[in-house]
């Protein structure tokens, strides 16, 4: 207990330490931050990571290639499509796969869905952050609406596992197609809900705009990089810059921000939504007919008629799942345009059937060591909306 | 750019530096040596003909059983020529560090913390290298390839947050 007398007469004087975190309840995510406040300013914002290790890159060196890609679904459960799309685009380029063309609509259409529900998972709980509750409601009614073709089409709405080495799992369903365009109108309606209630409301405006602000060199500095980099005024996209997976096919724009704020940051993803669609709409008009899969035993296991009616089959499937498949030694480093930034797997391959080491690069680690930049000045209620914009997810930024 | 012209770039930029360089999957990587390794850094973030404005990653590799044992791997981006490149530097088993770029770009920062938490390796010169993924009383580096999968960890006292010295 202290005496009243040792306490300094001008409490504002003095800089106090507040721990938040590790399970608030309004961040969405386990994360710590050890403030220094000076009144209600931010001094100094120490941020505590890793509450979620749960040890991907050691549990990965343990199984085989394909049982490496259920881990990838649990780096980011919103967009688990892109880490499994990251994943094998680094595998095939070292086993030297090309995958049917078919194969590589289907991962750039389900890529761009995963990512709209990224972006609107994001929005959303943003806005209700901030006080805007139905936006919240509605952005996760619009996600909803994703995720059952996610499930229609991989089987599953958040672990989809839906890519394998050389190809998917499984090829659309016959409605898909229809079930995308009734999900996008629906999506288009509450978009422009979402817009009418928030972009010009001003209480959003005024908590959004110019907090959290990184310059242009700040965030290349700090390796920021997707929707937090290009609101900074950078207009760096993985899939423009460095086309995977038939990305140069599509007409697309990258939405670039100018102040580097919150707000800035807000807009730059609800303009990708927009610009998610219409690649979706380009795929679903252009998609050719074909395989989904390549046609190469050393990789992809036999149907299951010829594992049941044939030694060989039988053989070769023994092999690939006791074994694994055999990935010529070598290295490489794969980037996709994962919705929170460069998303990338630096693998390293011994010739085995096990991944000899597996690295990921996750956008939102580097996101969160900037954080303690964007915050300082500010006020303990804007820690909040900037780290709701920064969007971490746990099971990636920790792994 | 293609990854044999920059290869030749950065010899004409910083001559006899890289001690190895090679192109794998299109991909320039280049070895050097740990005390030339800030001045290269250096010469790949200013000079424009480079300019490697991001490090995107900073990771290592244990090459268990081989000598040098382990491997830090910086992955470059330079965003006006949109080319990439790996950098690696070889360390041997007893006592590895090498020094920090964390001044040179701030992403370094937490990157070489992770790889200080994960294997071991220290980097001198940073400003705050603690662990990052794992608590401050973990003992060992769990990425290193000779640390166990399913090893347990010691049971740790419980941090007292009221116990410290608080300033009134």
């Amino acid at each position: 207990m202290v005496h009243a007398d040792a306490l300094p007469l001008d409490p504002a004087e003095e800089i106090m330490e507040i721990q938040m975190g590790p399970s608030h309840p309004a961040t969405h995510g386990t994360i710590k931050f050890n403030l220094k406040l000076d009144g209600e300013e931010v001094v100094e914002c120490d941020t505590e990571v890793g509450y979620l290790h749960r040890g991907f890159e050691k549990m990965i060196e343990q199984g085989t290639w394909t049982q490496a890609i259920p881990y990838t679904d649990r780096l980011n459960y919103v967009s688990p499509l892109i880490n499994n799309v990251g994943y094998a685009l680094a595998v095939e380029r070292l086993c030297g796969i090309e995958v049917p063309e078919r194969c590589q609509y289907i991962r750039v259409i389900m890529s761009e869905i995963s990512r709209i529900a990224d972006h609107l998972t994001c929005l959303g709980m943003g806005a209700s952050e901030v006080g805007a509750m139905t936006v919240g409601f509605l952005t996760n009614e619009s996600r909803e609406l994703l995720w059952d073709i996610i499930e229609a089409v991989t089987g599953a709405r958040v672990t989809v596992s839906y890519t394998r080495i050389g190809g998917v799992t499984r090829d659309f369903t016959p409605d898909t197609s229809d079930r995308i365009h009734a999900a996008f109108k629906n999506l288009r309606a509450i978009l422009s809900d979402c817009d009418k209630l928030i972009t010009r409301n001003r209480i959003f405006y005024d908590r959004m705009v110019g907090i959290g602000v990184l310059s242009q060199e700040d965030a290349i500095s700090y390796g920021l990089t997707g929707p937090l980099l290009r609101a900074s005024g950078v207009s760096y996209d993985v899939r423009k810059a460095q086309p995977y997976s038939g990305y140069e096919k599509f007409d697309f724009e990258v939405p670039v921000g100018s102040k580097g704020d919150n707000y800035d940051r807000f807009l730059v993803r609800f303009n990708e939504i927009d610009q998610s669609v219409r690649i979706v709409e380009q795929g679903l008009r252009d998609i050719p007919d074909g395989p989904v899969r390549i046609d190469d035993p050393r990789y992809v296991l036999p149907d299951k008629s010829d594992v049941y009616n044939s030694i060989e089959g039988l053989m070769n499937h023994f092999k690939l799942i006791m074994e694994g498949a055999k990935v010529p030694a070598g290295e490489v480093y794969q980037a996709v345009e994962g919705a929170n930034g460069e998303l990338g797997f630096y693998i390293v391959s011994d010739g085995s059937g096990r991944p000899y080491r597996c690295r990921v690069r996750p956008p939102c680690f580097l996101a969160m060591g900037a954080l303690g930049q964007m915050l300082k000045g500010h006020m303990v209620a804007d820690i909040i909306p900037t780290f709701g914009m920064i969007n971490m997810i746990g099971g990636e930024c920790d792994r | 750019m293609s990854g044999d012209e920059l290869l030749a770039q950065l010899e004409s930029a910083a001559p006899g530096v890289a001690t190895e360089g090679r192109v794998e999957l299109g991909e320039p990587i280049v070895v050097v040596e740990r005390d030339a390794a800030r001045e290269f850094f250096r010469a790949l973030r200013d000079r424009p003909e480079l300019g490697f404005n991001f490090l995107i990653d900073v990771t290592a590799v244990d090459y268990l059983g081989r000598s040098p044992r382990f491997e830090v791997v910086y992955e470059l981006f330079s965003l006006p020529h949109n080319h990439r490149l790996r950098v690696k530097i070889r360390l041997a088993e007893a006592d590895p560090w090498v020094h920090s770029l964390a001044d040179l770009w701030k992403s370094a920062n937490w990157l070489e913390r992770e790889v200080w938490d994960m294997f071991g390796i220290r980097f001198t010169g940073h400003p705050d290298l603690r662990r990052i993924l794992m608590y401050e009383e973990f003992v060992g580096h769990p990425l290193r390839r000779d640390y166990p999968v399913g090893k347990r960890q010691p049971l740790t006292e419980e941090r007292d947050p009221i116990a410290r010295d608080w300033k009134f």
